[in-house]
């Protein structure tokens, strides 16, 4: 019903159109409750990742591996990438749909460098440094916790993408609005969960 | 568990007997006030009116908050206490006698740290000493059980080696358990605590030093050599703890932790026959046991093997 | 779905209106998405796999009957007693709680379905494909041996060498993916979807104990499928998590098994209590004692079930400081239980009580639950439990716990609603029966087992050594889990006879219905409520009955109702993740046949698998679900 109420007032959103209907709504708290589990999966992996980030069985330690440079560039994409989803989700807000489009496209684009960037270190990790999965306790808590994150972030970029070809075909509605306003929670909590990666991982890495 | 032998058993079954008093009287309050009121408050055939619909009471809701969280103090204080007294492992007590227990699936390796001398399935103590543990595995978890005098703790992998102590007062044969499940023999992973006079411990301990003798056939000792020896040890050959330790084998309480020694034949069979039964038969007896097969594996012929059994029957300590 | 129609817009234009085509047979069982016949499914399908697990038990306590038994080999029993544990505690009451939360939650609450039909049937087929996937292990070589808590290192490659843990590791987390997805819809449900007036203390007891359950698994979950990922990854990946050769830590899956593991004791143990909390009310004739306090006393339990984990690993070693805290931790969750209890006799205390077979099974859980709840508060205690850890007094613990409590509240839960589920009345006579030699098998079986444990005799022994004094108790634990068994067969026989009686069920059939359900027909329409009923206080119904009416009164007028479509999509995805998750497990492995390793060792099954599983996802988000209405008309014409 929301369709079709939505489609006869194209261009005559509310002002939050994520939550103008029970829909939508639910779909908001849902995904609230979503990353509460995410939290405590997260949360999980970063336990494990403290309980044996020395034990790194005579293969690479952290403080030998890590370049900081590259990790703070990766870092520092996905800070913006979660910036410019802000500006996305105002676009929406305001209802211009073509700065919305743009703005979750430079997302997307970020979030790809990111990956990128994450894929090439591991590249060097497991070609130069010889440091698989299976080296050690240690290198299986790493790329496990890291590798979720990057299929999060993998799997957003996909998320987005597909709600960007939607936004093209069916305009903005109050169907394809909580879609796009839930995909911007999950980029800032992958990027929260980042933040966190960035500390507890690489600084504490280096430092401890 | 119920008639403990020790005190580290006797302080778990003080606490089970206060825990077990004050949950009975919790189960007669429930008990009585569930059989008064399924009897008094019966709905009668007759009955149209409406009960009175009661929100609750404020005051019963306060008195059976207060009265359990007095019960739980009344039984976390000595428990606190308890944990903190069986937290005393006595690893740094001089007096302590220090036995290193390994659990391999699904035998028990007693290494006196002390007197150099490592045994296998029966833990010698001298009585009323405390014995102060250091636990391990070589495999999987297992849990070093002794009913009748302590608590059991896990036998965890190097890197997590746990501690605990306890001692024995009064001489005797106490039976021991693995209490984790570590494969399909698990329910026979017994051992023995032989609790003995500190003379008589001495003793033992002096002729497990003593030098490993073979069997008096030549070509019987060259083959037990060959087959057995690489992985038992015995007498004062080094133990490299890949089987169990043989000295001694024909004066222990039992073959493979559970085929019980007794001569008369009530409690379980005479040691010869016990060992025949195992050699002849060893997954048989523990299933999923790791010890290659006399038979298939070894080639060894079943006279041979009863050979063998005889010699190792006769392997006593004086 | 109508209350955001009417709030949007009075009258939407029907576009839609029996546009879409209704299923019939077996398509409309794989497409639904409707909350009553899901609850059927999970029913069934719980029905079985729990059929499964009792079948399994019967067969330990064969082998156990006697000293040095042969009946089964110790590697058979160590299956047995895996899968039995598994079996029944993931696939067997979990899907039969979900199945009385789907049938009665939305009834109970005032509202048309969940609110996400879609993923309520997500959850359930995600639920069921791995549940098979888990018991597939046994005729695909071999089911998983290291037992329900599948303790590191046994449960690694290096001593557990067939496939069995993987088909745990994989089985359990498709099963529980569906559990989560379950978990976070009843969240949203419950705090949207209630009907006007009923403000979340007028809710009825079970929607808030399934409420704080859901709570619970959406935090809980995600502990064991990160658990289950780095054994899986330990497995299959040759990761290093819990090898200690490579620096792993052995303890650490233990941890994180039982900070997801006692958490899941109260996902089991909190929908019983509801259910309990809404059968005494009923037949007493009398409002629940305390009510408030039983909402405030099931919160704290949930809270309190987080911080007590370590009290299953008191002889893991982990130090004096830590034994006490959790000793005194886990001591305090018998306060909010003992509320319960209390509360529950003293809502009987003068009332009319009447002995309908629902009722049976509420009344013989009061005690034994309570007798399952002074064994907890018993082992509590780390010095005693020293002693307890692992003998056969914490298998009849959590047994009166789980049986005596979840088992006897959920038979409780299914005598009371089955006529709201089906239409049909069980037969009291034969539910009587059922209740009777269930429960004095119950008690012949694990009474007993008490002792056993006190005595020296350890969980999980495939046989035991003559001249222990074990052979009688165990000989009487045996008779008495054939008595269980026979209880069942009278259930299944009380089922299979009603099934053939015409579905003639009133809509409150127990004359003293409280709640919302009981407005409604037995079944009720696919839309629930003809017109949304407003909710004027604690047992809404009651409410009205006691002020003469004998209808709700409704909060809306009648109006077209908006219904969700019919979908295949969830039950391909599962499919997908079902592919997906086989083609995992055995991706490893020497098929000495090119294709098959080609296609494997490759990954590609489980690339087509998650083809499917995203490609349905992808459908899904593309191609909107405008439902469909039903019209006044045809409201009214009923």
């Amino acid at each position: 019903m929301t369709t079709a109420h939505a489609e006869g007032a194209a261009g005559n959103l509310p002002h939050e159109p994520e939550k103008a209907t029970l829909e939508g709504r639910n779909k908001v708290l849902a995904f609230w409750l979503f990353l509460g589990g995410e939290s405590v999966l997260f949360g999980t992996l970063f336990a494990t990742f403290l309980a044996l980030r020395n034990q790194t069985n005579e293969g690479p330690s952290a403080n030998e591996l890590f370049h900081l440079p590259l990790v703070a560039a990766a870092t520092f994409l996905l800070l913006v990438s979660s910036l410019t989803s802000v500006f996305a989700i105002q676009a929406m807000h305001r209802g211009k749909v073509a700065v919305l489009r743009n703005w979750l496209l430079v997302t997307v684009f970020l979030g790809l460098c990111f990956l990128v960037l994450e894929i090439y270190e591991f590249s060097v990790y497991v070609r130069h440094e010889e440091f698989g999965m299976t080296t050690s306790a240690f290198s299986s808590a790493f790329y496990t916790l890291v590798g979720f994150h990057g299929a999060h972030v993998a799997f957003g970029i996909l998320w987005i993408s597909v709600l960007i070809g939607q936004l093209a075909r069916k305009g903005l509605t109050v169907v394809t609005a909580p879609k796009i306003y839930v995909s911007a929670m999950y980029w800032h909590f992958i990027d929260v969960v980042w933040v966190f990666i960035f500390t507890v991982v690489y600084l504490l890495g280096k430092v401890g | 568990m119920l008639r403990p032998q020790g005190p580290a058993a006797e302080s778990s079954f003080d606490l089970m007997k206060l825990s077990i008093t004050i949950m009975i009287v919790v189960l007669l309050i429930v008990f009585s006030i569930a059989a008064y009121v399924l009897v008094r408050f019966r709905r009668k055939p007759d009955q149209r009116e409406m009960p009175e619909q009661v929100e609750g009471s404020f005051k019963l809701e306060v008195l059976w908050t207060v009265i359990p969280l007095i019960l739980v103090v009344v039984l976390a204080v000595p428990t606190v206490k308890a944990v903190f007294a069986a937290g005393n492992d006595h690893s740094n007590d001089k007096n302590a006698i220090k036995v290193k227990v390994t659990g391999h699936q699904y035998w028990w390796e007693f290494q006196y740290t002390d007197y150099g001398v490592t045994t296998a399935q029966d833990l010698v103590i001298p009585a009323g000493k405390d014995i102060a543990f250091e636990l391990s595995t070589k495999d999987v978890l297992h849990s070093f059980w002794v009913p009748s005098l302590s608590g059991k703790m896990d036998t965890n992998p190097d890197g997590t080696t746990n501690r605990f102590s306890f001692s024995a007062p009064n001489e005797g044969v106490y039976r021991g358990k693995c209490a984790e499940l570590c494969g399909p023999s698990h329910g026979f992973m017994e051992f023995k605590v032989k609790s003995v006079s500190e003379a008589e411990f001495e003793k033992w301990v002096n002729s497990m030093k003593s030098p490993a003798v073979l069997p008096e056939d030549p070509a019987l000792a060259e083959k037990f050599k060959s087959q057995c020896l690489t992985c038992h040890a015995m007498g004062d050959m080094p133990d490299m703890s890949s089987a169990p330790n043989l000295t001694g084998i024909g004066s222990r309480e039992s073959v493979a932790g559970i085929l019980l020694n007794d001569d008369t034949g009530v409690d379980g069979a005479p040691v010869l026959e016990n060992l025949k039964t195992w050699l002849h038969d060893t997954q048989g007896v523990k299933p999923g046991n790791k010890m290659p097969d006399p038979k298939k594996d070894m080639n060894l012929s079943d006279e041979e093997i009863d050979g063998i059994a005889e010699f190792l029957a006769g392997y006593t300590l004086d | 779905m109508a209350q955001a129609a009417q709030s949007l817009n009075p009258s939407p234009p029907l576009r839609h209106d029996h546009s879409v085509k209704r299923h019939t047979g077996l398509m409309d069982w794989i497409t639904t998405v409707d909350h009553k016949k899901i609850a059927i499914l999970y029913l069934w399908a719980g029905g079985l796999f729990f059929g499964i697990g009792g079948l399994e038990a019967i067969l330990i306590r064969i082998q156990l009957i006697k000293p040095m038994n042969t009946f089964l080999d110790a590697q058979t029993f160590n299956e047995l007693i895996t899968m039995h544990g598994t079996t029944m505690i993931f696939l067997g009451v979990m899907p039969v709680i979900f199945a009385l939360m789907n049938a009665v939650i939305p009834l109970q609450i005032g509202a048309r379905d969940v609110a996400f039909p879609f993923l309520n049937a997500l959850g359930f087929w995600t639920f069921l494909f791995g549940g098979v996937l888990l018991n597939l292990s046994w005729i695909m070589g071999g089911a998983p041996d290291a037992g329900w808590t599948s303790y590191t290192p046994l449960s690694t490659t290096q001593y557990s060498g067939t496939h069995g843990v993987d088909f745990y590791t994989i089985g359990l987390q498709i099963a529980g993916l569906g559990t989560l997805i379950g978990g976070i819809n009843f969240l949203a449900t419950i705090i949207t979807m209630r009907a006007p007036g009923m403000s979340f203390m007028r809710m009825p007891m079970f929607v808030w104990a399934s409420f704080i359950t859901s709570a619970i698994i959406l935090f809980a979950f995600p502990a064991i499928t990160v658990g289950l990922v780095l054994l899986t990854f330990d497995r299959i990946l040759e990761a290093n998590f819990f090898d200690t050769s490579a620096g792993g830590n052995s303890v650490l899956w233990q941890h994180i098994f039982w900070i997801f593991g006692h958490p899941e004791v109260y996902i089991l143990i909190l929908p019983a209590f509801g259910i309990i909390s809404e059968v005494i009310p009923t037949f007493a004739r009398k409002r629940l004692f305390g009510y408030s306090s039983m909402v405030f006393a099931t919160i704290l339990i949930a809270f309190l079930g987080f911080m007590v984990w370590a009290h299953h690993m008191f002889t893991t070693g982990l130090g004096p400081v830590a034994n006490a805290l959790f000793s005194v931790s886990t001591m305090l969750i018998a306060v909010p239980t003992g509320i319960k209890i209390f509360n529950w006799l003293f809502t009987m205390w003068g009332g009319q009580v009447r002995f309908t077979t629902p009722n049976l099974f509420a009344v013989g859980f009061i005690p034994t639950f309570t007798m399952g709840g002074v064994t907890g508060v018993m082992l509590a205690s780390a010095p005693a439990d020293f002693q307890f850890h692992d003998t056969y007094f914490v298998v009849a613990h959590f047994h009166y716990v789980i049986v005596g409590g979840l088992v006897l509240g959920l038979f409780a839960g299914l005598h009371y609603w089955w006529p709201k589920m089906f239409g049909r009345m069980l037969n009291e006579t034969l539910g009587k029966w059922t209740f009777w030699t269930f429960i004095i098998g119950f008690h012949l079986t694990f009474f007993v087992q008490h002792f056993l444990g006190l005595m020296g005799m350890q969980r999980r022994v495939f046989t035991y050594l003559p001249n222990q004094q074990f052979d009688l108790l165990n000989l009487i634990s045996t008779i008495g889990a054939g008595l269980m068994g026979v209880g069942m067969l009278i259930f299944l026989t009380n089922i299979f006879l009603t099934s053939r009686k015409p579905a003639d069920a009133p809509d409150d059939p127990w004359e003293d219905g409280r709640t919302l359900e009981w407005t409604i027909s037995s079944p009720p329409p696919e839309y629930n409520f003809k017109q949304t009923p407003l909710v004027r206080g604690l047992d809404a119904f009651w409410k009205e009955k006691t002020s003469g009416h004998k209808t709700m009164t409704p909060a809306e007028p009648v109006g077209p109702i908006h219904m969700p479509s019919a979908t295949i999509l969830p039950f391909l995805m599962s499919v997908g993740i079902f592919i997906a998750g086989l083609g995992f497990m055995f991706s490893r492995d020497d098929f000495g046949n090119a294709f098959m390793g080609f296609m494997f060792n490759n990954y590609l099954v489980t690339a087509i698998g998650l083809v499917i599983t995203f490609g349905s996802m992808l459908l899904r988000s593309l191609y909107d679900d405008h439902g469909w209405h039903i019209g006044p008309e045809e409201l009214e014409g009923r």
